[in-house]
């Protein structure tokens, strides 16, 4: 079996050389993206405009309720992180890189963390743009360091399934309708957890209560990682 | 090409009747419950069909690994059977249980843990069959479906988990049940015996239909290949 951590990592080049490569990868998409910023413009607008949209479709007035604005928030987030998870696999997949990677001596999950942490700086540099506009549209105090520990882990939650689920979304004829389709029914748990965690901090609550949902998100992490670590070579394999 | 197993005959005999003992056991032996009547009954379809359902689930997952780990169509064959006939079994668990719900909870439908997770769990299944549409190439799609059917199949109690830290109103028949639970009832003896023996009958229909679709899904493997030797 291929799932043997100790011989994967001790592939060529060692423990070193498995964060070189993971390292290599995103490197890549950052200087690539600096160049272009096709990406993070397209998911930046896009996020602006849902929370445009929720203005006019919930009425939001300046210091709406908790819960409606980590509920904003996150529907934005999701829907700006599709965006980012089907572009970064399609150019992969269009310009024959992933072939190239593939290739390349390098362990597959080194690929599979890179694309992720690739992911998550975009959805973290969104989250991060985002935050202060809302809060000066709506009035509402979003500097809240709790708040920003769920978007964390929530964010990793949500690209460590993402990224899997994007790159089998990529290789079927109907890859751009696919990935919400079979992205959002598994991370409703993310989601759920995220915006209770998110109402909880914005709104005050005693650390009691967002506890539950603090755990949640971490067991749902650690649980998606090492599933996508395992199986992430079946996906990428012709 | 392959005759219809005679155990498969018989199984399909046995289930027949089964089923249709199950039937009359509900209507006519287990005994009608004081303060919901008749629609209670259906009560017995609605739990056996919701196991199934679960059931189906477990062995996708479970053939999903299979696969991967063998590379074997029969392991997908199983896997994509199962995924079908359970998310068939689902829709008339929550189809049913909305028929009990309307007179008992005065409503078709509410946001339950239980309701919502059974419709989100149809939700992963229908994009696993949707996944599977969209790729030509056999290997790839037993691939990203065992990969699928896993994933999909670990969510869900996560899912579960996240809606029940919220309250639920969904009683709890099988084991100590909340009692502020709206529509809770003791179950007596013949109800029990119903109960018991409808989930039996039900998992030997999963059973049959499983065995049915994997042959199918067999056949169809065996004409492609020979539809692949004719072109040669």
């Amino acid at each position: 079996m291929r799932t043997d951590v100790a011989a994967r990592v001790s592939a060529p080049g060692g423990v070193g050389g498995f964060f070189r490569a993971l390292w290599a990868i995103v490197w890549k998409d950052l200087a690539a993206e600096l160049r272009s910023r096709e990406l993070l413009s397209a998911m930046l607008v896009f996020a602006l405009l849902v929370i445009f949209i929720f203005n006019f479709a919930l009425e939001l007035e300046p210091g709406t309720s908790a819960s409606v604005t980590s509920g904003v928030l996150w529907v934005t987030f999701a829907f700006a992180g599709t965006l980012g998870l089907t572009r970064s696999m399609a150019t992969e997949k269009d310009r024959g890189c992933l072939d190239g990677l593939l290739l390349a001596p390098v362990d597959r999950s080194a690929i599979y963390f890179g694309k992720a942490i690739g992911n998550l700086v975009f959805m973290l540099v969104v989250a991060a743009i985002v935050l202060p506009v809302y809060s000066i549209l709506y009035n509402v105090n979003l500097f809240i360091p709790g708040l920003w520990v769920v978007i964390l882990l929530g964010s990793i939650g949500y690209v460590a399934v993402g990224t899997l689920l994007s790159s089998m979304a990529v290789q079927a004829r109907t890859r751009d309708v696919l990935l919400p389709i079979l992205l959002f029914p598994v991370v409703i748990p993310v989601l759920i957890a995220a915006v209770k965690g998110s109402s909880g901090f914005i709104g005050g609550f005693e650390m009691s209560e967002i506890w539950p949902y603090l755990n949640l998100l971490i067991t749902y992490d650690v649980v998606f990682i090492a599933i996508a670590f395992m199986v992430f070579d079946y996906v990428v394999e012709e | 090409m392959d005759a219809k197993p005679r155990l498969l005959n018989i199984l399909d005999i046995i289930t027949i009747l089964l089923f249709v003992i199950a039937t009359g056991m509900v209507f006519l032996y287990a005994p009608m419950e004081i303060v919901m009547g008749q629609v209670q009954r259906v009560f017995y379809y609605h739990v056996a069909s919701a196991w199934v359902g679960m059931l189906g689930f477990l062995v996708a997952a479970v053939a999903g690994i299979g696969y991967l780990r063998t590379g074997k169509r029969s392991w997908d064959n199983v896997s994509l059977a199962s995924v079908e006939i359970s998310v068939v079994f689902l829709i008339v668990a929550i189809i049913t249980g909305s028929i009990w719900a309307r007179p008992i909870w005065n409503t078709w439908w509410t946001w339950d843990p239980r309701l919502t997770t059974t419709t989100i769990m149809v939700l992963i299944y229908a994009a696993y069959l949707m996944l599977r549409s969209g790729i030509e190439d056999p290997d790839r799609r037993a691939r990203f479906g065992a990969v699928y059917a896993i994933i999909g199949f670990i969510s869900v109690p996560l899912t579960f988990l996240s809606i029940r830290i919220f309250r639920t109103i969904h009683p709890v028949v099988i084991g100590s049940g909340d009692p502020g639970a709206e529509g809770s009832f003791d179950m007596s003896t013949r109800m029990l015996h119903t109960f018991i023996f409808s989930l039996i009958v039900f998992s030997i229909i999963f059973v049959d239909l499983l065995w049915h679709r994997t042959r199918l899904g067999g056949l169809a493997d065996k004409v492609e290949q020979l539809k692949l030797k004719l072109v040669e």
